[in-house]
């Protein structure tokens, strides 16, 4: 979903009376045309091993040159990509993908299911060193059937073919079952001309593509140009036709530049603060409550997203997805309620730290500072301790009781519950454990009917906003912007920033 | 000739010494850092077993002076190894951006020598007048500001206001000639601006103090010119100090210029080098940093033996 964040904020009843805001691009892709890109991501140690993609930057090169099994829609939906179709058994413990037929590789050989078999087995295993593996661990059995690939899992899970959109399960040619990636040869709309890590990748249409409403700029040049800054120049140059990460700073002034649309994606990316539970004081649930309480949302998403953003409600699901509990109330800043749920612990005041890096999100510890002072009104004193930037996630991030995280996000409730919040989960950096949240999750995620999935996923929401030991202050959007020569759907992919990175195959040269 | 040949010689020999130490000081210093290549780049989405899984593939498994060993043992037969986040071959990945950063030095240098010499001669020649105070201050004030800053400056000028350079940098292979030198010029002129300054100083200094020696007041007595005085008879005794304070500078121009190259994603040797430190890829730390030593090394040895032949003193000692 793409919002203007001015008709987001100033409502309904400006609307008429302000002129309507940027005009939407010509809505029909034109064919052709050579479109520069100035990521801010991207090093010298990216690769095409599937194993270890690790940015966005690989992420859109993996896009422009590989398929998925499925891919995530611009409404959010999922739908097959190099599988025709997909269906489950009763229980979603078997799963079953239908291969499309004459997709070819761009060294000419054809997709097979043994190709599909071979990719998604270099993640799995004892020794496999892949980011997904955890992932596809539950999978018992992989099995050709036919045109049909064939998965049993050890329990059931109604979201399992949206684990397959994900960049790292590209689909690469395999040989006696190990996928040979090292040229980046994929089914892709694009094939790689060159690529230099950390530089600048080239990419040239496919003209075998399968796909015939994709694809439609005949070449793609995706530069690392990691200084924000430089970006920016850029594009307002015109050097580059489109440019991410856009510092939100700076957003009032790109947007203002002649020739430039500004893009917001209100997606699921947010910006949290983890307690360990099972510490003192984070595990008295009122005393996370409190901090909970202490905390001015709206102050942090005007400061430190410069208004890019919305707050969040103290759960890690995002407005856009299907399961967004409404009815939820929006937990305020308010210093009364956190001295009740302070008393409740039986203390006058606490003191606690907070461990923050701008490696955690950019502007950490200014929201750590802003924190300190809205909760020194409610009796909590919190010291920002400032950590390094290097080495954040291994020596920071779950080893000190409290400190900033930064969360990009899972396209389904299942995922992002599974993935930070259940007891067992490798990533619960609250290590939280709450029986009823766990007994729902593994309920919800076999559970076919979409209401009772809605229903259980309503209440999770409300456990982990209530009991969960993280605080979840703000959902921070993508800002990126495209000059006019660049045109784009009306509707976009939320899941990630630029159509959730599959701008390299959705949009076009105007 | 000989003494020189001998001292080249020997201090070619401590060189490499040099680097041997270098070597060891950067690869213990980068595994005295947090983390290594698996865990940098696992990022936040580490787990022990897959960490364990790519440090195994890594080889990074074994002992720190093994791996150091084994990696010294390559080097002395030519081989740089590979690097450890990539697999790629190091030359591979060190020949394209050591050339772009050669090319950039040698663009900066190109301007930047010729200018500090003439500005350095012309204000000697014409010290405390106008014209010397204005240059003192001009170029003072270049080499005050901070390398980015000026960077953004020529931006704004150049390319955002008169349009005329391109504020990207990023040469690619299969540029040509022209278009290269187009988007290396805004990088090679703020690295112009930032070591005139010392050039041009140490160039007016030595100059001057040059002027007040004896035999300068007997070339004027016999009523040479000035030019003649500076270029015939105070110049060739200058050229010493001159030289290292260029030879330092040009080294700067290779090694320092990270900054500037990160301003105008300026695709150099610098940024790869900040990369590995990043991801922790040793391999191209080591030849990086071999490569910056080794320029340091060979310029100074330089700007001595320039300095020695110069000095018909020094070369016939008696």
């Amino acid at each position: 979903m793409q919002m203007n964040r001015r008709t987001l904020l100033q409502g309904a009843a400006a609307l008429g009376l302000l002129p309507v805001l940027p005009t939407a691009a010509k809505a029909t892709p034109n064919a052709g045309g050579h479109v520069r890109v100035a990521m801010g991501h991207g090093g010298t140690s990216d690769s095409y091993d599937p194993a270890t993609y690790a940015n966005n930057y690989i992420q859109a090169q993996t896009y422009g040159r590989n398929n998925m099994l499925t891919e995530i829609a611009p409404d959010g939906s999922l739908r097959g990509e190099l599988a025709e179709n997909y269906e489950a058994s009763e229980d979603a413990k078997t799963w079953r993908f239908r291969l499309r037929k004459g997709v070819t590789f761009h060294n000419g050989k054809s997709l097979s299911v043994d190709d599909v078999i071979a990719s998604i087995n270099y993640h799995r295993g004892e020794d496999s060193k892949s980011a997904v593996k955890s992932l596809v661990a539950p999978v018992v059995d992989l099995r050709a059937d036919g045109d049909w690939v064939v998965f049993e899992l050890e329990s059931g899970n109604a979201d399992f073919p949206y684990l397959f959109a994900d960049y790292h399960f590209s689909v690469f040619p395999a040989e006696d079952g190990k996928i040979d990636f090292s040229q980046g040869v994929g089914t892709g709309g694009y094939k790689i001309k060159a690529f230099e890590p950390g530089v600048r990748t080239e990419l040239v249409r496919n003209p075998d593509y399968w796909k015939s409403d994709a694809a439609f700029f005949d070449e793609i040049e995706l530069l690392t140009v990691l200084d924000a800054t430089a970006r920016v120049t850029a594009l307002t140059t015109g050097e580059v036709d489109i440019a991410d990460k856009i510092d939100p700073k700076t957003g009032g002034l790109v947007a203002r530049s002649p020739g430039v649309t500004l893009m917001e994606t209100a997606g699921t990316q947010h910006f949290t603060f983890a307690m360990d539970t099972r510490q003192a004081p984070f595990n008295d649930v009122n005393v996370r409550q409190a901090l909970k309480y202490g905390i001015n949302r709206q102050e942090l998403v005007d400061k430190i997203l410069s208004g890019y953003g919305t707050v969040g409600n103290d759960h890690p699901i995002s407005r856009s997805n299907v399961f967004f509990n409404h009815d939820l109330e929006q937990r305020e800043y308010d210093p009364d309620r956190a001295k009740y749920h302070l008393q409740q612990a039986g203390l006058d005041s606490v003191s606690v730290e907070l461990h923050a890096a701008d490696a955690a999100f950019t502007g950490a510890v200014d929201a750590a500072t802003l924190y300190r002072e809205s909760a020194a009104a409610c009796g909590i004193d919190i010291g920002v301790v400032r950590e390094p930037n290097d080495g954040y996630w291994k020596n920071v991030w779950m080893q000190k009781p409290w400190t900033a995280v930064y969360w990009s996000g899972r396209p389904t409730a299942d995922w992002m519950f599974t993935t930070a919040y259940a007891a067992d989960a490798k990533f619960n950096d609250s290590f939280w454990g709450n029986e009823r949240f766990n007994q729902l999750l593994s309920a919800a995620r076999a559970e076919l009917d979409q209401t009772k999935r809605t229903e259980m996923y309503h209440e999770m929401q409300a456990i982990v906003r209530d009991d969960g030991g993280v605080v979840i202050p703000m959902f921070a959007n993508y800002i990126s912007a495209r000059r006019d020569t660049v045109g784009a759907p009306e509707t976009v992919g939320s899941n990630f920033d630029l159509d959730g990175l599959r701008f390299v195959e959705r949009w076009w040269k105007t | 000739m000989k003494s020189i040949l001998k001292l080249v010689a020997m201090r070619l020999g401590l060189g490499l010494i040099g680097l041997l130490i270098v070597s060891f000081g950067i690869f213990f210093a980068v595994e005295a850092l947090p983390g290594d290549a698996a865990e940098a780049i696992l990022g936040q989405s580490a787990e022990p077993e897959t960490v364990a899984a790519l440090r195994k593939e890594m080889n990074l498994d074994r002992p720190a002076l093994v791996r150091y060993g084994d990696w010294l043992i390559h080097v002395v037969q030519g081989d740089l190894g590979r690097s450890v986040a990539t697999g790629r071959d190091i030359s591979v990945l060190i020949v394209p951006r050591f050339s772009n950063t050669l090319f950039l030095a040698v663009t900066a240098a190109a301007i930047s020598v010729p200018v500090a010499l003439v500005l350095g001669m012309a204000a000697a020649l014409w010290r405390y007048s106008t014209f010397d105070r204005a240059v003192t201050v001009g170029t003072l004030t270049s080499v005050a500001l901070p390398e980015f800053f000026i960077g953004y400056v020529l931006i704004f000028i150049f390319s955002v206001k008169l349009a005329v350079f391109p504020s990207l940098s990023s040469i690619a292979p299969d540029m040509g000639m022209g278009e290269r030198l187009l988007r290396t010029i805004l990088p090679a002129f703020s690295l112009v601006l930032v070591v005139v300054a010392h050039m041009m100083r140490m160039t007016r200094a030595a100059i001057i103090n040059l002027l007040a020696a004896p035999y300068i007041e007997m070339a004027r007595l016999k009523g040479m010119s000035n030019a003649r005085v500076i270029f015939r008879h105070a110049l060739p005794n200058a050229v010493a100090p001159i030289v290292t304070v260029v030879a330092l500078n040009l080294a700067y121009l290779i090694t320092g210029v990270v900054v500037v190259e990160v301003v105008f994603v300026y695709p150099g040797l610098g940024q790869l080098l900040v990369d590995s430190v990043a991801s922790r890829d040793l391999p191209v730390v080591q030849a990086s940093c071999l490569i910056f030593a080794a320029a340091y090394i060979l310029l100074n040895l330089t700007a001595d033996v320039v300095a020695i032949v110069s000095n018909p003193r020094l070369l016939h000692p008696r």
